[in-house]
Order: C-alpha cells, then sequence, then structure tokens
C-alpha cells in the first residue's frame, strides 16, 4: 500500500514540494554564503566583489572562480579578535548548558514523580513562558538587573552587598538570561524520558538494598542519558550562535561569535568576512549538530 | 497515589518562580507612574494611553501580525506535507538529505539563517520587504510544524488507514477523511507554535527585511537596547497577556479535545 501511493506523480507531489522549497530556502542558501566567504568586500552595490556574470559565458565564468580567495579566513586566522570570540561563545554555551542540567534535571524529575493529572498543567506552565517573544524576557530582566532595579533594592535590603553591583553589561547577566530563555528546553526532554521510566525498576532497586541515592545514579540517571544529550545539545548549539541575549544583556568589550556577526554585517558592511565568520561557526557546529539530527531521528522512529 | 517528596515540591516551587518572577515584575513596572526604574512613582496607566498615539509602533504590530498569519499558514502546509512526506513514504529517494534539512534548522543560529537567506535574496535581485521576511519565517517554522505533526502521525493506529484503503478509498481520500481530522490537533499545535515563532523573532527579520517592513521585535529591539523605556514595558504586557490568554485557551480546548496539544509541545521539543 505504501508503494502504491510513493508511485503516483501526484503523491509525490507531498515529498517534492516541501523537498523543493528546503532547497530553495535552506540548503542553496547555505551554498551562497560559501561562496559569499570566499569573495571580496567593495563599495558596489551588491557591496562585494566577484559576482557572477553568466551573460559572459564561459569567459565570465572562468574569471569569477580565479577571483575567489581564502583571504577572510587568512582574516579570521591572524586577527585573535575572531578566535576569542569563538572561545567565548563556546564556554559560555558549555557552562550555560552545564548549570541548566543542574537546574533542569530536578524540576523535569519533580514533573516526573508528581500524581498523573498534575502533568499536563505542570508542562503547560513551564512552557508558557517560552511562548512569550524571547526579546520580552530578556527585556524583563533588563528591568530587573538595572543598578537601582529590583534585584539590587532585595539585595541591599536583605544586606548582602552594601553597594549596589552593576549587573548589566556583565557575563553573568548574559548567563541569567541564557539559562532563563533556555530552561524550557532542558526540561521537556528529560521531562519525556522521565516520565516514561518504569519506576519497578526503583522498587527492585529498593529491594535489593540499594539506598535511593544510590539508585538514583545507578537506575535514574543512566536510563535518562538520551533525554540529557537531546536537552544538552538543543540547549548547547543554539546558545553558541546567540545573539539577543549577550547584545541586551551583556558586555561589548568581548562579543559572542553571532553578535561578531551581526557587527560585521550591520556595522562594517563586510558581508564577506560575516560570511567566513559564519561557514567557521557551521564548522565548529557540524558535529554536534549531525549528533542532534542522529538523536533526533532515533527518537522519531522509537515514538 | 503517589506522594510528592519536599525535595520534589521544593523543585518545582523554584522553577516556576524563576520562569515567572521577571514576568511579573516586567507587568508591575509597565503600570509604575514614575519613568524610573528605580523610583515606584504610584499605579499608573499612562504609558498605556501613550501608546495609542504612537503610530509607528501601532503600525509595526499589524505587520509582524499579517507576518505572523501568512508564515504560520504557509509553514503549516509545508510542514504537514514534509511530516506526510517522512513518515508515509518509506525510503525515498534523498530521504536523508531532506530529513537532515528538517531536523537542521531546529537548532541552526538565527544568525546563519537570517544571513544566508538575506544572501539569497541579494543573489537573485528581490527587492526585500514583507514578503522575504514571510518567507524567511515559513523556512525556520516549517521545521518545527514538522517535528509536531510527525510526532502525532507516528503515534496513531496506522490499521485505520490500512482499513480506509481496504475498503476501497482512495490515498486522497483516506488522507483527507481518516488521517487528517487525527492529526488536527497537532496541525493546530504546530500553527499556533509557528505563529508564536514569527511573531517573536528579531534577528531572521532584521536580516531579511526591507524599506516599509519594520517588525514589531525590530521596533522594540531599537527602543530597548540603549536601556529601559517605560513604553516598551506597556508593550511587552500587552503582549504577554495576549500570547497568555491564546495559550491557555489552547490548551483547554486542546485538553477537551483529545489532551494532544501538550503532548504534541513536550515532542516538539527532542
Amino acid at each position: 500500500m505504501k508503494r502504491q501511493r510513493g508511485e503516483s506523480f501526484w503523491g509525490m507531489l507531498v515529498v517534492r514540494i516541501p523537498y523543493a522549497w528546503l532547497l530553495a530556502f535552506f540548503l542553496i542558501p547555505f551554498l551562497i554564503v560559501l561562496k559569499m566567504s570566499l569573495s571580496q568586500t567593495a563599495i558596489a552595490q551588491p557591496p562585494y566583489t566577484p559576482v557572477l556574470d553568466l551573460a559572459a559565458g564561459w569567459h565570465g565564468i572562468a574569471a569569477f572562480f580565479s577571483a575567489l580567495s581564502f583571504d577572510n579566513y587568512v582574516l579570521l586566522g591572524s586577527d585573535p579578535l575572531y578566535l576569542l570570540s569563538y572561545l567565548k561563545s563556546v564556554e559560555i554555551a558549555a557552562f550555560s548548558t552545564l548549570i541548566l542540567l543542574l537546574i533542569g534535571y530536578p524540576i523535569a524529575y519533580a514533573i516526573a514523580r508528581t500524581p498523573r493529572r498534575w502533568h499536563a498543567v505542570l508542562v503547560v506552565l513551564t512552557v508558557l513562558p517560552f511562548w512569550t517573544s524571547l526579546l520580552i524576557r530578556i527585556y524583563a530582566w533588563m528591568n530587573i538587573l538595572e543598578r537601582d532595579g529590583p534585584l539590587n533594592k532585595v539585595l541591599v535590603a536583605l544586606g548582602l552587598v552594601s553597594k549596589p553591583p552593576a549587573w548589566l553589561a556583565t557575563d553573568t547577566a548574559t548567563y541569567i538570561g541564557i539559562i532563563y530563555s533556555y530552561l524550557p528546553f532542558m526540561v521537556l526532554p528529560l521531562y519525556a524520558i522521565l516520565e516514561k521510566m518504569d519506576e519497578t525498576l526503583l522498587e527492585a532497586a529498593a529491594d535489593l538494598g540499594c539506598r535511593r541515592w544510590r539508585a538514583f545514579w545507578r537506575v535514574t540517571f543512566p536510563l535518562s542519558a538520551s533525554g540529557v544529550l537531546a536537552g544538552a545539545l538543543l540547549c548547547f548549539i543554539p546558545i553558541v550562535g546567540e545573539f539577543v541575549i549577550p547584545d541586551l544583556l551583556g558586555g561589548s568589550q568581548s562579543p559572542m561569535i553571532g553578535q561578531t556577526i551581526w557587527t560585521e554585517f550591520f556595522g562594517n558592511k563586510d558581508w564577506p568576512a560575516a560570511s567566513a565568520v559564519a561557514v567557521v561557526l557551521v564548522c565548529v557546529l557540524v558535529t554536534p549538530i549531525l549528533f542532534y539530527q542522529h538523536q533526533a531521528m532515533r527518537m522519531a522512529r522509537r515514538d | 497515589m503517589r506522594k510528592v517528596s519536599a525535595f520534589n515540591l521544593v523543585a518545582l516551587a523554584a522553577g516556576i518562580v524563576f520562569l515567572y518572577l521577571p514576568i511579573a515584575v516586567l507587568v508591575i513596572y509597565s503600570f509604575n507612574a514614575s519613568r524610573l526604574v528605580g523610583v515606584w512613582g504610584g499605579w499608573s496607566t499612562r504609558w498605556y494611553a501613550a501608546l495609542i498615539n504612537d503610530a509607528a509602533l501601532i503600525d509595526s504590530a499589524l505587520i509582524s501580525i499579517r507576518l505572523a498569519l501568512v508564515s504560520a499558514s504557509a509553514s503549516t502546509l509545508l510542514g504537514t506535507l514534509a511530516a506526510l512526506a517522512l513518515t508515509r513514504f518509506g525510503r525515498f529517494r534523498g530521504r536523508l538529505l531532506f530529513a537532515g534539512m528538517i531536523y537542521a534548522p531546529l537548532v541552526m543560529p538565527e544568525v546563519i539563517t537570517g544571513l544566508s537567506l538575506l544572501l539569497l535574496f541579494v543573489a537573485v535581485a528581490v527587492d526585500r520587504g514583507f514578503w522575504t521576511v514571510a518567507v524567511a519565517h515559513t523556512t525556520m517554522a516549517m521545521c518545527f510544524v514538522t517535528v509536531i505533526v510527525q510526532s502525532r502521525l507516528v503515534d496513531f493506529d496506522r490499521s485505520l488507514e490500512e482499513a480506509a484503503m481496504d475498503l476501497g478509498a482512495s490515498p486522497l481520500w483516506t488522507f483527507l477523511a481518516v488521517t487528517l481530522p487525527l492529526i488536527l490537533p497537532a496541525i493546530a499545535a504546530g500553527w499556533m507554535l509557528a505563529f508564536a515563532l514569527s511573531l517573536d523573532d528579531l534577528v531572521i527579520a532584521s536580516f531579511t527585511t526591507g524599506p516599509g517592513a519594520t517588525t514589531l521585535p525590530i521596533r522594540i529591539y531599537s527602543e530597548v537596547r540603549l536601556g529601559v523605556k517605560p513604553e516598551m514595558n506597556a508593550v511587552c504586557s500587552i503582549m504577554i497577556a495576549v500570547v497568555g490568554v491564546a495559550v491557555i485557551a489552547a490548551s483547554l480546548l486542546a485538553k477537551f479535545s483529545s489532551g494532544a496539544g501538550a503532548a504534541a509541545r513536550a515532542n516538539a521539543d527532542h
């Protein structure tokens, strides 16, 4: 029956339409970025050379290819600004993923252990903030973290600090914003896996004399490994390229890589350099992305 | 019935406070009569009143809503087709690349998606504006729709479709009479998510927009990047209220119809 449906021309349109769309608007744009990263910036419209001139025939194509160069990549290697930006992004992404795991796991675990009729409500409560705009949520933190904002008021009133510290334009503020924004992405995959877990395994462990904490590490945690991995990748990959959060909450002295691309593009109008930074970023992320795809496809099949 | 341990209760309570406190603070401050964050000038609705006269802001809001309607509808259509392709068409040629292109945009940093689409639009020399942003948002959101609808298609009982076909229904008729009604809650959830993603997006829209298509997030961003503004507190509070009411209404609806909404949302995020 599957074959019967697959064979018809009209049936295959179901595959072909989204396929063509993704080729045109996901894959091809990517190849253009790759090409752009080998171009030079120019004061022209469009602001780069070479521009492929198909009207000039083979001659034009040959001229086009000979004008491509790796200069932008040489620039990336020679200016420590870029390297520092990559390192900082990966560092922030790695630490915040770890913190997210430490905060998200107990929450997901707690949801999965409540009476079943609470689950839907608790999941909706966890996801609800995610439906409001990221920009708004980050903006909310700008209010809170102001020098004379509510956080410092509370800290001073409690006597925890004598002089209100500056939170905005620091890495701490970036971390707070990232952890706040990505928490649902960590909690949901963890909840999905913990919720399916067979509790009789824990009872068996207890019957055999295993203490609860030990049972957690020997039974629960290993069984939830795929959820941990899914959550970690779902957070880590986009955080590396995050723009809005560090831009509004973080400092400007050491930008994350998303900010560097933004500045190259909108500030310096250097499209080829922005493209080269983006290509290297994709190279950094390609392993985790492939890993994530593999994991996602496995989970889709198993469901 | 299971007992909730003290540790779990504390984890839940702390988690919910952490998630909602900042939003509550924002809403409270939107009613602050004083312009300064540090000074509480009493309750007032003056910032809401100021919005009514801000024509540019209202214009941006209307653009964003139109954009979200268009791209949510287009991405729901494309995403549903893609989900059917992945679950009902076996191993067609190029399936691996196809699946890769579905899952990669889910985690792809927005700066890269935005930059690459802009370069495409420049390469084919189209005027940038409303429609280029609509195409960009459709591409980004359709993958989320696919994942939601796909999880529903994988879940349900295939024998229903087989029974319909055994009784002589054509594939198209089987889809319309059997499959579609069953996956409708997931399609609705996908549409809502796509709508929210479009309404939310700053980065991709900034790259792909052109003159005359300044979306609400772009407007808000340009206002707040240099600091807190009370008018923006009011705009954001209105958006939170709208989204909050919509999502709560939708999840109540899903609960009464089949309970699939929450499950689809949960599945969407692996």
